[in-house]
């Protein structure tokens, strides 16, 4: 092999422009490529991450009331509503609520260990819910208790109300108190009025997952409580299997209920709804990164067997003589191998300084993580292998040639 | 010359036609990259353009630094809006030459029996928000000034909402009920609803369907209305229950614009909106001093970065894809001319002149473009159509398919085109004739 390098390279000074723009197209499609495949990596990990409810049987109504309601009516309504709806048959247990996990934005509070502390420890996502609240949600409760029905308050609309109890997730425990002495203790939302963990839950992802909530991902936590200003939502739990007969039964018994309501369709839904919806620029980044990598891997192949081939047809004559002369075919094809092969490692060498140079612009502007560098590694070896495909073709052709061409006049 | 080109063109066109396979190769590559670098420019076009450009120069936002610097140990930016306190401070003080506070509020309308109740989302306003915004009427006008004083029930509706609930007829002196509680219709717009929505951008409303109604800020204030936007709170101080404590607590909901005709309005506004912060810290509002902002619209738009980075980022990836076929155009070209090294030679020998063999390569080359501009077209149109795909709803229904796009499409792959071909053209005109004529 290495004999065959200092040829190689002589031949290649000769074509200098070809050899760079060839080179040139790899570090660019690495560069491309690499962070491409990180992104797409990237947004299918977030939009892969579990939300710790039963998602497979959960349904949230968005519920507003119409027309004039006071408070307190819209209360009573709603205690009636629930009773309705944990008559159903496809339902298992429902709670009310402010807010569910990726319902895109909500309630969140800094948190605070000590009252008087000026700089928060953390902030949390908020839901409300009566003391059915975990079982509807179906998120495990790993250490203390759940509500009783007596903890649960009504929030009328601006009032301040602090209930004393709190159940937090592990993610939000850990965070406040390091040491796992969490349950127990008082916290501090936003207010001096303690309210003390009486439980802890495995996993209960936030409201929103965008950039910002990504320092706090899955810290909630969960109030015994119950608002409604001018709506609420209602989680309900369908029995196994029967999601679609609650989505059917649910809308329909609350309207009998009461008529003066709405229900958004755009907000809420099941959770194959939910997740559609907030992650839905995931999907779709991660959907044209893929198609624009897979174009452009097959242009750049394509390319390089163009190039290739032009080269091989210019050099007709000189691969004859060499034939003539006692070349092999393996010998020709190799050739044209180790020639595309040192063309490819001169453009990955160029592309992965490019690719991480890209990637480092990326993350001062768009708050990106830093490349992986697994990515740039198969990067390479995929580039290097596609390259080593695409001059195949024409490295075999080449291998085909005459040694009668080397008595040919051009 | 007119022949020549003729000449030239059938020259290219049989050149072409010799070498299929490169010749599509070419124009796919060229086609490709031309449409994914259009079809996300037509997002970025319509997520990242001028909302007003006739007026955006003069319209400001000011904000202020209510939550003092420990509110930032943990990064962020200053509060995006302002407290009910500091908006209506700076609405009293009236050092502008129109302003507005705004915050969004969303009622229920409960038609005739049969028909099922449902929600408008409007803005509470004050009148001068039409003239500020130049938002254009189709029946009456925006409310009196004496209305935002005397927190009238008046309301201007959208044309939308007018057609759903007045069959479009000038509703003008009708009432209209909300929430169980009439307002009198004062003006019906006509369609309007600039993208991004700059007046409401910190609410993640910046690309929604039009608002339907807008009505006066004092009125809302006194319907105890809440914002359906963020409402954005730091510390526990001053959180005491019911709605007077909510509205002079620090919490940050209210969004307010001015209008500043000209440079010495601006120097004039910022003056007293320090002078407004500092007097807040001498009265000990503010444990600190400083921290007051003026945006424009266009630095508005920016700074709460309003164009998502998804459409920035595929804008680039498509623009590097693009580079690349076109890197690949130029190899591809070198190849196609070089072969032709013979012919240019007996071509030069015979007379021709380096310009002439520069007219006819570039003539090739163009025809590639027109190809696979005429490809790119295609295929645009067919990324526009699936961006629904890739971009959320609100944003993909924004990229258009228009007679700019179409131009655009054509002039980038043939500009493009022309350009890789430079380079091979040069290396074309450059061959030696005797060099050629021997070596045969």
């Amino acid at each position: 092999m290495s004999m065959h390098i200092q040829p190689i390279l002589a031949a290649l000074r000769r074509h200098k422009a070809g050899t760079v723009l060839i080179a040139l197209q790899i570090a660019l499609t690495l560069a491309i490529v690499c962070n491409a495949m990180f992104i797409i990596q990237q947004r299918l990990a977030h939009l892969s991450e579990p939300t710790g409810v039963d998602e497979a049987n959960l349904l949230v109504i968005p519920n507003q009331w119409a027309g004039h309601m006071s408070p307190e009516q819209a209360d009573a309504q709603v205690r009636t509503d629930l009773v309705a709806l944990r008559q159903l048959p496809s339902v298992s247990d429902a709670s009310p609520s402010d807010a569910y996990p990726l319902s895109g934005g909500g309630w969140d509070n800094f948190i605070m260990r000590k009252p008087e502390q000026l700089t928060p420890t953390t902030d949390a996502s908020i839901y409300l819910g009566d003391e059915h609240m975990l079982d509807t949600l179906g998120v495990k409760l790993i250490a203390g208790r759940n509500f009783n029905a007596a903890e649960v308050v009504y929030m009328a609309p601006r009032q301040v109300v602090i209930p004393s109890v709190v159940i937090v997730t592990k993610a939000l425990a850990d965070h406040l108190y390091p040491d796992g002495s969490a349950l127990g203790k008082p916290i501090y939302a936003m207010s001096t009025t303690p309210t003390v963990i009486v439980g802890i839950v495995e996993r209960l992802q936030r409201q929103g997952v965008s950039q910002w909530n990504k320092a706090y991902a899955y810290e909630s936590l969960l109030w015994p409580a119950r608002q409604d200003a001018t709506g609420v939502y209602y989680i309900v739990h369908a029995k196994p299997g029967q999601l679609a007969d609650a989505m059917r039964e649910v809308p329909r018994a609350l309207y009998a209920q009461n008529r003066l309501r709405i229900i958004d369709p755009d907000d809420g839904g099941s959770y194959v709804q939910i997740r559609k919806r907030i992650y839905d620029s995931d999907r779709g980044m991660a959907i044209l990164l893929a198609i624009i990598s897979a174009v452009l891997l097959a242009i750049t192949a394509a390319g390089i067997v163009g190039l290739t081939s032009f080269w091989v047809g210019q050099r007709r004559k000189q691969i004859g003589v060499r034939r003539a002369l006692g070349a092999t075919r393996g010998d020709i094809l190799s050739y044209f191998l180790t020639e595309n092969l040192l063309i490819g490692i001169g453009g990955v060498a160029v592309g992965v300084v490019l690719a991480i140079a890209i990637n480092l612009w990326m993350v001062t502007q768009f708050e990106m993580a830093r490349l992986s560098l697994i990515y740039v590694g198969i990067g390479v070896i995929a580039l290097l292998a596609l390259g080593q495909g695409a001059v195949l073709a024409p490295a075999i052709r080449a291998s085909k040639v005459s040694p009668v061409e080397a008595t040919r006049s051009v | 010359m007119r022949g020549m080109t003729g000449y030239y063109f059938r020259l290219a066109l049989r050149s072409l036609r010799r070498n299929p396979l490169l010749t599509a190769l070419m124009v796919l590559a060229i086609g490709f990259g031309v449409a994914a670098s259009m079809t996300t420019y037509a997002v970025f076009r319509a997520v990242s353009g001028n909302p007003l450009p006739d007026k955006s120069a003069q319209l400001f936002v000011p904000q202020i630094d209510n939550w003092g610097p420990a509110s930032r140990k943990s990064g962020g930016d200053i509060p995006d809006s302002l407290s009910y306190t500091d908006a209506m401070a700076l609405m009293r003080a009236h050092q502008a030459k129109r302003q507005t506070a705004i915050y969004p509020v969303s009622y229920t309308v409960v038609p005739g029996a049969g028909s099922q109740p449902f929600t408008v989302n409007g803005y509470a306003t004050y009148t001068d928000f039409f003239p500020m915004f130049d938002v254009p009427f189709r029946y009456g006008n925006g409310w009196a000034s004496e209305h935002d004083t005397q927190r009238a029930n008046v309301i201007v509706i959208s044309s939308q909402l007018n057609q759903s609930l007045f069959g479009g007829t000038n509703s003008v002196g009708h009432t209209l009920n909300l929430d169980g509680h009439d307002y009198l219709v004062v003006g019906v717009t006509a369609d309007w609803n600039p993208q991004p929505r700059f007046y409401d951008v910190n609410n993640n409303r910046s690309f929604a369907d039009a608002p339907d109604f807008y009505l006066p800020f004092t009125r809302a204030v006194d319907m105890q209305s809440a914002t359906t936007g963020n409402n954005n709170c730091f510390g526990s101080t001053g959180r005491a229950p019911g709605w007077d404590s909510w509205l002079h607590s620090e919490c940050d909901w209210v969004s307010l614009w001015l209008e500043l005709p000209n440079a010495a309005a601006v120097t004039h506004y910022k003056s007293y909106l320090e002078g407004y912060v500092a007097e807040q810290t001498r009265g000990g509002r503010f444990r600190w001093t400083g921290g007051a902002q003026l945006f424009d619209l266009v630095g508005w738009l920016d700074h709460e970065q309003v164009v998502p980075p998804e459409t920035r980022v595929s804008m680039m990836v498509a623009l590097g894809f693009l580079l690349v076929c076109l890197v690949n155009t130029v190899g591809l070209l070198l190849a196609k001319f070089m072969r032709r090294a013979g012919e240019i030679g007996v071509r030069r020998a015979l007379g021709a002149s380096r310009r002439q063999i520069y007219v006819q390569f570039l003539i090739e080359a163009w025809a590639i473009g027109v190809a696979g501009g005429l490809l790119g077209l295609l295929l645009t149109g067919v990324g526009v159509f699936g961006i629904g795909l890739v971009f959320e709803p609100a944003i993909a229904r924004l990229a258009q398919v228009n007679l700019t796009l179409v131009g655009l499409t054509l002039l980038v792959s043939m500009a493009a085109t022309v350009v890789a071909a430079l380079y091979p053209t040069w290396r074309a005109a450059h061959v030696q004739p005797a060099w050629q004529l021997k070596s045969n």
